[in-house]
């Protein structure tokens, strides 16, 4: 006897693992440029989620009775951790992180059944539980832009004493919260705006919210996920539906809204460049376990997120909005997958309503 | 470095001609490149195989009916005497593929995937290679020796077929046992035969051989062009086809030149005659699975087979290059199908090549003379690795359906890993050339939810695996769709069967009823006769009594007319009150017989017991 298997017998190098590994290698020109802007908390955010993700999965795996090593070994929960650390504010204290990594793996993960069970994006579950719980930490812990630091005369950490902050609670002698942190572009726009306090161009005038092309700072680690997008496309490692549907949807509607009322819209430019729009669009939107999987599902998927984006951002109580916009569209995910199935060969394009019961 | 050269001169010209716009192509969805691993195995000649001291022939090789045996044991026959006849309409002979004595007929395992055995014509050869005479349609011309007047030739060729009548060709083809040998194994002559009624105006050669390894119609094109031309122009004369697409992949650009110079002779011909190509050579782009039949359709022409219907409802036909060159033997040579052209390849042979194998010969002998490495054999594969089966053993015959064997080395294919979750990638539907959604049919394959499964289009499946080539998981997708067909045809089957017990027994009620009631009116009917004569009988006494009463008084005889009828209704009424309580006093003794076998001591219960199982015991002997 020879080995007997089914058919196909031929098989590319290609496997859960590898697909998660590169996609968070990917994400390295993003992060090292948010760790140039924002401070090295980044990377002491990425690194603590790391651990923690890596923990909380391995003790649920065995409490589960799984495999643990081929199931902590298919990257998965290191790439939540890591879109986590990047998604959290620089200087959140550990336990935030503790908490947020809880929740993406413990909760939305393992109790859901793990890799390819799960009905939420792990990551994007745990930040609207924090975004919810503490909405203090979460809106304010963003250090000061470099770009910005001389501007508004602002105070910057150093590897160690952002260490001593973010365990301890430790600020040095001479520096102050206020002088740390600075508002985000996008909650810039955001407060002024919906109070009527300043126009765009008022806003603009001041010169801390817009850079050169996008908000400012976060336009450049938006430019750095972006190429790492694009790598990913030209790799095959996603498909164009979600992101270019994502963007497309978020730029029109700007550009629809902008045109109307050039004073309380920026321009489609910032929406695209700030905030986390290319971190969602590449890496958070695309998680396949998560996001619709038929071709024209997925365009529907990726445009509910851009108008959705765009919604929050304009009228909705929050300044960015990738994780509600993405939650909320998981949920529509079994529909959309039903509705739009493609028409298979052979058949007619009328069959389809036949079928549906 | 020159191959080199010539290869880009071709393809070249291959993209010239696309460019030019002479073809407009279409596409598929989905598919993927594959490494094509053609180039071990197609770089010399076909070889032929030695006769194996034993031939095993399967009778049946084809869909549809077994043929059946017409020889018996002890029998010698000569190569190219019929086997087996053809048995109802879907069905082809079987020949013997050497001469010698056939020494059983019995169930030898054959290449199958289910591993199974079947009845098996069993020769053991001589050495004399005796063989039957052959009666050609047609004289073979020696077409090697016809360079220069090769257009004149092949005009001549094409007048010798017109001349054959649509019938002699297609039974020619029907004794030679000829089915189809791109995989599907239809009898040829029935596809044929349907297509000329369905005024079929598109004939598809497929010449595609899209899956790796695979080379033996890429050879059969390169060494045998005008066998294969010809074969074609034959299929097309019977099917009445108007128009004839050849569609190759545009990685075999020697097949392509091969096939395109034995053409120009016909082209030349028609061109002078006026007419429109007859027939096309078109290269597509190499992207598994091209080759598969729904595919090839759609890439030349743009349409669609309908879901469970027949490239045949929308005026096509599609054959097989190798099918082709099966009619051309048959016609010209009066050969029947008794050997075909097998790739040998795969990194445990030594000189992969494409050898003609006469059918039944065991697979050990085929690979012995491609010199074999015994011990480094990790999976023996009939077939190509997209879609072909492993193989138990190699002590199992070649048959009709045996286009390739890849026998793998350790290392050269996979064994995948054990499968993870599915992580709703996509990569699967996107590679699906059928559009359908495997990661969906796959949820509810695994919770053998059959229904929602046929809702989900699982019967449109064409099982070409591009879809577990794609998965990260290394999910065994396709598995697990051969899996649910099976289920789904097991139930329907059962479905079935229980359809027709159940309108057997309601039948059966049916006519035992009828025939109770019938039984019940015969018996009212045979009483009433009875009636009648008995009141007959009583009449005439009384009439005679009346005669003799006569003579003293005539005057009484109407009254005691009268009296008499009296009597016979009394009479039947008392013959129908007798019936009654005859057959009460038989229920009572039946009931108190029964009586008597309920009220059983333990003693005789048990000897009658013993009395049943000697009874049944009896009877199994018998």
């Amino acid at each position: 006897m020879f080995l007997a298997q089914s058919s196909p017998y031929l098989k590319p190098d290609l496997n859960v693992s590898k697909m998660m590994r590169v996609v968070t290698l990917l994400m390295v020109p993003g992060i090292l440029t948010a760790t140039y802007v924002f401070g090295y908390g980044v990377l002491v955010n990425i690194l603590l989620a790391i651990v923690f993700a890596l923990s909380f999965e391995a003790i649920i795996l065995y409490l589960r009775k799984r495999p643990v090593r081929v199931y902590i070994n298919d990257n998965s929960a290191l790439l939540t951790a890591v879109i986590i650390g990047v998604a959290l504010p620089p200087l959140a204290p550990w336990w935030l992180t503790f908490v947020g990594v809880f929740f993406a793996i413990v909760v939305a993960k393992q109790l859901y059944g793990g890799i390819g069970y799960n009905t939420f994006n792990p990551a994007m579950v745990a930040y609207a539980i924090l975004l919810v719980s503490f909405p203090a930490q979460m809106t304010t812990y963003w250090q000061t832009p470099v770009m910005l630091l001389s501007h508004v005369d602002g105070q910057t950490l150093s590897l160690l004493e952002t260490v001593q902050f973010q365990l301890f609670s430790q600020l040095p002698a001479n520096v102050t919260m206020d002088a740390l942190t600075f508002a985000s572009p996008l909650s810039i726009v955001r407060t002024s705006v919906l109070s009527g306090a300043a126009t765009i161009g008022e806003i603009d005038a001041q010169g801390n919210a817009f850079g050169v092309f996008g908000g400012i700072g976060t336009e450049w680690v938006n430019l750095a996920f972006l190429a790492g997008g694009l790598f990913m496309l030209r790799k095959g490692l996603i498909s164009w539906h979600i992101p270019i549907s994502l963007l497309a949807m978020l730029g029109f509607l700007s550009l629809l809204f902008g045109s109307f009322e050039l004073d309380s819209n920026p321009s489609p430019l910032f929406h695209l460049f700030s905030g986390a729009t290319m971190l969602g669009a590449f890496f958070i939107a695309t998680d396949p376990v998560t996001a619709a999987t038929t071709p024209r599902g997925r365009i529907f998927y990726g445009a509910g997120i851009g108008a959705l984006i765009y919604i929050i951002r304009t009228w909705g109580g929050y300044p960015d909005a990738i994780a509600f916009s993405v939650l909320l569209m998981n949920m529509c995910v079994p529909l959309l997958d039903y509705y739009t199935q493609p028409r298979v060969y052979g058949h007619k394009a009328d069959n389809d309503d036949q079928e549906q019961p | 470095m020159k191959q080199s050269i010539k290869k880009n001169q071709t393809q070249q010209s291959l993209a010239d001609s696309i460019k030019a716009g002479l073809y407009k192509l279409w596409s598929f969805p989905g598919g993927i490149k594959l490494p094509g691993n053609k180039s071990q195995s197609n770089h010399q000649p076909i070889t032929s195989a030695k006769t194996a001291r034993q031939l095993v022939i399967p009778l049946n090789q084809h869909i549809g009916q077994a043929a059946e045996p017409v020889v018996q044991v002890g029998d010698k026959v000569l190569k190219g005497q019929v086997l087996g006849h053809a048995h109802g309409i879907i069905s082809a002979p079987v020949h013997a593929s050497g001469s010698g004595i056939v020494t059983a007929i019995e169930e030898r395992p054959i290449p199958h995937p289910s591993g199974l055995s079947a009845l098996c014509v069993v020769i053991d050869t001589d050495d004399y290679e005796q063989c039957v005479e052959y009666t050609p349609l047609i004289r073979e011309n020696k077409v090697s020796e016809a360079q220069a007047g090769e257009t004149r030739e092949n005009s001549a060729d094409e007048q010798s077929i017109t001349a054959l009548s649509n019938e002699q060709i297609n039974s020619q083809i029907a004794d030679a046992g000829i089915v189809g040998l791109g995989g599907a194994l239809f009898p040829a002559a029935a596809k044929l035969h349907t297509a000329e009624k369905m005024h079929t105006d598109t004939l598809i050669i497929n010449a595609a051989e899209c899956e790796p390894y695979i080379t033996c119609d890429d050879v059969l094109m390169r060494y045998r062009p005008e066998e294969v031309i010809l074969g074609i122009l034959l299929i097309k004369k019977v099917v009445g086809a108007k128009k004839c697409l050849i569609g190759i992949e545009d990685n075999k650009p020697e097949a392509y030149e091969a096939l395109l110079s034995a053409i120009s002779g016909y082209t030349h011909a028609h061109k002078t005659a006026q007419t429109e190509p007859q027939i096309e050579i078109i290269p597509v782009p190499a992207r598994y699975p091209a080759g598969g039949e729904k595919q090839l359709i759609q890439v030349l022409t743009g349409k669609e087979v309908p879901s469970r219907g027949l490239p045949m409802d929308i005026g096509i036909i599609c054959h097989n290059v190798a099918t082709a060159a099966a009619v051309y033997q048959a016609v010209y040579r009066g050969e029947p199908l008794i050997s075909r052209i097998v790739t040998i390849t795969g990194g445990a042979v030594k000189v992969p090549q494409n050898m003609e194998v006469p059918i039944g010969t065991p697979i050990r002998d085929v690979l012995t003379q491609a010199g074999l490495n015994e011990e480094k054999i990790e999976k023996v594969i009939m077939g190509g690795p997209m879609m072909g089966f492993a193989l138990p053993s190699i002590d199992i015959p070649v048959t009709k359906a045996t286009n390739c064997l890849l026998i793998s080395e350790k290392d050269e294919l996979t064994t995948p890993p054990p499968a993870m979750p599915c992580i709703r990638c996509a990569r699967c539907s996107d590679s699906c050339p059928m559009s359908l959604l495997p990661q969906q049919m796959y949820l509810y394959a695994k919770s053998r939810e059959l229904d929602k499964l046929q809702e989900y289009n699982l019967f449109d499946c064409i099982e070409c695996g591009c879809c577990s080539y794609a998965c990260p998981s290394n999910i065994p997708l396709v598995q697990y769709y051969r899996y649910a067909k099976n289920e789904i045809n097991n139930k329907t089957q059962e479905r079935n069967k229980a359809d027709l017990a159940r309108k057997r027994h309601e039948f059966r009620e049916e006519r035992l009823e009828k025939a109770k009631l019938a039984k019940a009116e015969a018996a009212r009917l045979r009483k009433e006769k009875l009636a009648k004569k008995k009141a007959l009988d009583a009449e005439k006494a009384k009439q005679e009594e009346a005669k003799e009463a006569s003579s003293d008084d005539k005057s009484d005889s109407t009254a005691s007319e009268k009296s008499a009828a009296n009597t016979t209704a009394a009479n039947s009424a008392d013959l129908i009150q007798e019936a009654i309580a005859r057959a009460k006093i038989k229920k009572a003794q039946q009931q108190s017989q029964r009586k008597n076998t309920e009220n059983l001591t333990e003693d005789q219960q048990n000897q009658i017991d013993e009395a049943n199982e000697r009874r049944s015991k009896n009877s199994q002997i018998e």
